[in-house]
């Protein structure tokens, strides 16, 4: 079976510090993979590495068995991956189903269409509504995201990284400054979504986290600590130890 | 849709026509505005669309006027070869120059198009032997398309409308384009792009080029029109204009080029008969545009067209 | 052999002019990054200023702080007046100074008018020193010396004031040193007038050898532009570095092959860009 996701003995100092140590991941196609760790402890650097931001001083990337470290990031979105950010990077000043239709055609080979204009009744449309209805956005579909609200941002933000149909799916903390109404909506969301897609996740937010899980890596200050299924990670006094007090 | 189409015809028909009803001065300053429109609309591409400010984008102009000017004079090669080595070459350029620049972004792009520009503008004065420096070249003609003779200041007008039409549609094809709705995402969020697959150094690459060319464009336009060309056409100040024309029209927009040039051209026309200072001017309305109608006047004028003619709500 | 003593000082004081015009765009560039295309016309108007001043009777050191302090002065008010309203907008900024750089050329043509103004070294400089049977252009070599101590002032500023430890912070990570508490604003205007200042004291010092003219500004740009893109944005090391390898290009190059001069002059930024985009020292992405 290949893997969704291998990372093998991956290292990344800057300056004199050791911001990734020696990590590996495995995750199967499908699985629902959480990372989790104190502040600092190099998750979100971990997620630049493996999407291609970053570029890694050792080790090895691979998604669905290619080896992807040195592919630059744009190449990486055609082999099945999509991610979302933590901060908001959508197109503010577009529609709804402009952003998703940007992200349909990131894929699309019409892309390097120069003469035939896309207009609003193309067909492109249509599909990015329907992925804005899959994630309870349909009526905005015409709205501008600056006239949405943040919880519904991070939900085009969602609709976005779908809309490429990923086999692999990248959150980084999908959930962050979302009210509990939100976070709520945007959960039930997350776990709606296929079980043929591999999801790995950053997340503070442990109650939705954990219900998410099905294994989950802990680090800390660029180490594995913990490697596991959901229950033994848990339990694990490793992982209480490093969320002292949590 | 309908309405749009109509206003479009409508406002064709009128420059049509307007040789008819007006004296030869005002004919050239016309074909003077169309060259203008050309090339700002080339630089729009760039600015606009592309979100990358280029201050060299007056050697693609320059680049195309000497190659024509001086294939003709050094070999008295016919207009039908000039035209098309000229335009060939230049776009070559770009795509060398675009590949520079385009190492960097940002402030070092816009420093790498400078630089790369005075190249070039310093060929232009100071290798005499082949640019005959700062006496420019002179005493050179305009094609005779079938056999039509452009001397006649009408129909040198004509040619350049038919020129300048199709120049726009084409533009105007591609900024509504899949490939110029990936453009307009690289101007706003860079990296999204990338991790959506895009790849955005393609993207700015090849519109740098599709600039490049219509910039020759215009080039070979403004030497038929003059009949002359002289390095200060690839000056920092007429790159500056260039700008001017893109940032006041509102950059960005179809019809900013055009209302644009229109502005400075006949500014520049009118003013200059009065006040010496045409520089300060530029200088002027630039820091104020900047300031104070960073939109450029397309979107003031979107609205009154849409008012009278109906057109794409917004 | 005579030849290339000459020539070999004047790159050298060329090179010391171009640290002082091109420091003052490196910091505000790495501070603000804001590329001041009205620099070169800042040194331009130093230059006529120290002009007007030696018309008046009064020697080159007065004509200096003249110039400096004008030149600083005009520099405040363009930073709070005009790129204070446009902060945040990168595109906005740049092509407000190439519309003051245009207002301010005209406006030397309309102050000076159209002819070159000879600025003349004073009378103690004027005779070559004679060294190891050598001749050597004295004020050349008094440009060289007070780019040297402009430099050295530059360093000790930067390394060892709250002023420096202020700039350097900013220039590392603006966001970081708001939080920290810098006072952002008033750092701009400073160090916006310093850089100012700096070009007004190259055009002064300058004007013996260059003089004052029109088109001086546009001469000047964009070899500051080169040596910032060459030594490599962020860092003053590689603006010193810069300044000395672009006044030799420049200067040899004119007197070896005139006419390619430009080509020869831009090229080394071109390779480096396109090899090397952060430049020879560069710590910054812009």
């Amino acid at each position: 079976m290949t893997l969704a996701l291998e990372v093998k003995d991956l290292k990344k100092s800057f300056g004199g510090i050791a911001v990734t140590q020696s990590v590996n991941l495995q995750v199967a196609p499908g699985e629902r993979r959480l990372i989790i760790g104190p502040n600092g402890a190099g998750k979100t650097t971990l997620f630049a590495q493996i999407t291609g931001d970053l570029k890694p001083d050792s080790g090895s990337v691979s998604i669905f068995g290619n080896e992807v470290i040195k592919l630059p990031v744009h190449a990486r979105a055609h082999m099945g991956m999509s991610r979302t950010y933590q901060i908001i990077t959508l197109f503010k000043k577009d529609t709804l189903a402009h952003n998703v239709v940007l992200s349909l055609l990131g894929i699309d080979g019409r892309k390097k269409n120069i003469f035939n204009p896309l207009g609003p009744k193309d067909s492109l449309f249509d599909q990015a509504i329907e992925f804005l209805d899959s994630v309870g956005l349909k009526q905005q579909a015409h709205r501008h995201v600056s006239e949405i609200s943040y919880g519904e941002q991070r939900r085009v933000e969602i609709a976005l990284a779908l809309a490429q149909k990923p086999k692999l799916l990248l959150l980084d903390e999908p959930l962050a400054g979302l009210s509990q109404d939100e976070r709520v909506m945007v959960s039930e969301l997350i776990n709606k979504i296929s079980k043929d897609v591999a999801i790995v996740m950053i997340e503070h937010d442990m109650d939705m986290a954990l219900a998410f899980a099905e294994k989950i890596l802990v680090l800390q200050y660029g180490k594995v600590i913990v490697d596991g299924d959901r229950d033994a990670v848990v339990n694990d006094p490793k992982t209480q130890e490093v969320y002292l007090g949590h | 849709m309908m309405k749009n189409s109509i206003f479009h015809i409508v406002l064709v028909a009128i420059l049509v026509v307007l040789p008819l009803f007006f004296g030869e001065y005002y004919v050239n300053l016309g074909s003077q505005i169309m060259v203008a429109v050309i090339f700002a609309a080339s630089l729009n591409l760039l600015v606009g669309y592309g979100g990358l400010t280029s201050l060299g984008h007056a050697t693609y102009l320059g680049l195309a006027a000497y190659t024509s000017a001086w294939l003709f004079q050094k070999y008295g090669m016919s207009h039908d070869y000039t035209a098309v080595i000229a335009i060939l070459f230049t776009t070559f350029v770009g795509a060398i120059f675009g590949w520079i620049s385009l190492r960097a972004s940002g402030l070092s792009f816009l420093m790498l198009t400078l630089a790369l520009s005075q190249i070039i503008w310093g060929i232009g004065y100071r290798w005499v032997a082949l640019t005959n420096g700062d006496n420019g070249i002179s005493g050179l003609t305009r094609p005779s398309p079938f056999g039509i003779n452009l001397e006649n200041s009408n129909n040198f007008y004509w040619f350049c409308l038919i020129v300048t039409v199709v120049s726009l549609f084409f533009i105007a094809r591609i900024v509504n384009s899949p490939f110029g709705t990936s453009l307009k995402g690289t101007r706003d969020q860079e990296k999204r792009m990338s991790a959506l697959g895009y790849n955005v150094w393609m993207i700015r690459w090849v519109t740098f080029i599709m600039a490049s060319f219509f910039g020759a464009v215009s080039g070979l336009l403004y030497v038929y029109l003059n009949k002359y060309i002289h390095p200060s056409v690839i000056s920092i100040t007429s790159s500056a204009e260039g700008l001017l024309c893109v940032i006041a029209g509102g950059a960005g927009t179809l019809a900013g080029p055009i209302l644009g040039s229109i502005l400075i051209v006949l500014l520049k026309n009118y003013v200059s008969g009065f006040v010496e200072r045409w520089n300060m001017l530029l200088g002027i309305i630039f820091v104020f545009i900047v300031i104070f109608m960073p939109a450029g006047m397309a979107s003031g004028f979107k609205q009154l067209k849409n008012r009278w003619f109906g057109g794409k709500k917004p | 052999m005579q030849f290339w003593v000459i020539q070999t000082l004047n790159s050298l004081a060329l090179g010391g002019l171009l640290f002082m015009l091109s420091s003052g765009f490196a910091l505000i560039f790495g501070l603000m990054r804001i590329a001041n295309l009205t620099h070169g016309s800042l040194f331009m108007i130093g230059a006529y200023i120290a002009a007007s001043v030696l018309r008046g009777g009064y020697n080159l050191v007065v004509a200096a702080i003249v110039a400096m302090a004008f030149v600083g002065l005009l520099g405040a008010i363009i930073e709070r007046l005009i790129l204070r309203s446009l902060s945040g907008n990168s595109q906005g900024q740049v092509l407000a100074t190439l519309g003051l750089s245009f207002i301010a050329a005209d406006a030397c043509l309309m102050i000076w008018g159209g002819d070159p103004i000879p600025i003349n070294a004073p009378e103690m400089l004027r005779a070559p020193l004679q060294l190891f049977g050598f001749s050597f252009p004295t004020y050349r070599l008094v440009v060289l010396g007070i780019s040297m101590i402009s430099a050295v002032l530059l360093y000790l500023l930067m390394e060892r004031t709250r002023l420096g430890a202020m700039i350097r912070a900013g220039v590392d990570d603006m966001q970081m040193a708001r939080a920290v508490g810098i006072p952002a604003s008033q750092l701009f205007t400073i160090v916006f007038s310093l850089g100012a200042l700096l070009a007004g004291l190259g055009g002064t010092v300058g004007g013996p050898m260059l003089n004052a003219y029109p088109g001086l500004d546009a001469d000047m740009l964009p070899l500051a532009l080169i040596v910032v893109i060459l030594g490599g944005v962020g860092s003053l090391v590689g603006t010193f570095v810069a300044s000395f390898i672009i006044g030799f290009i420049y200067t040899f190059g004119i007197a070896l092959v005139p006419d390619l001069a430009y080509v020869i002059l831009f090229l080394p930024m071109v390779f480096v860009i396109a090899f090397r985009p952060s430049g020879l020292f560069g710590t910054i992405r812009t």
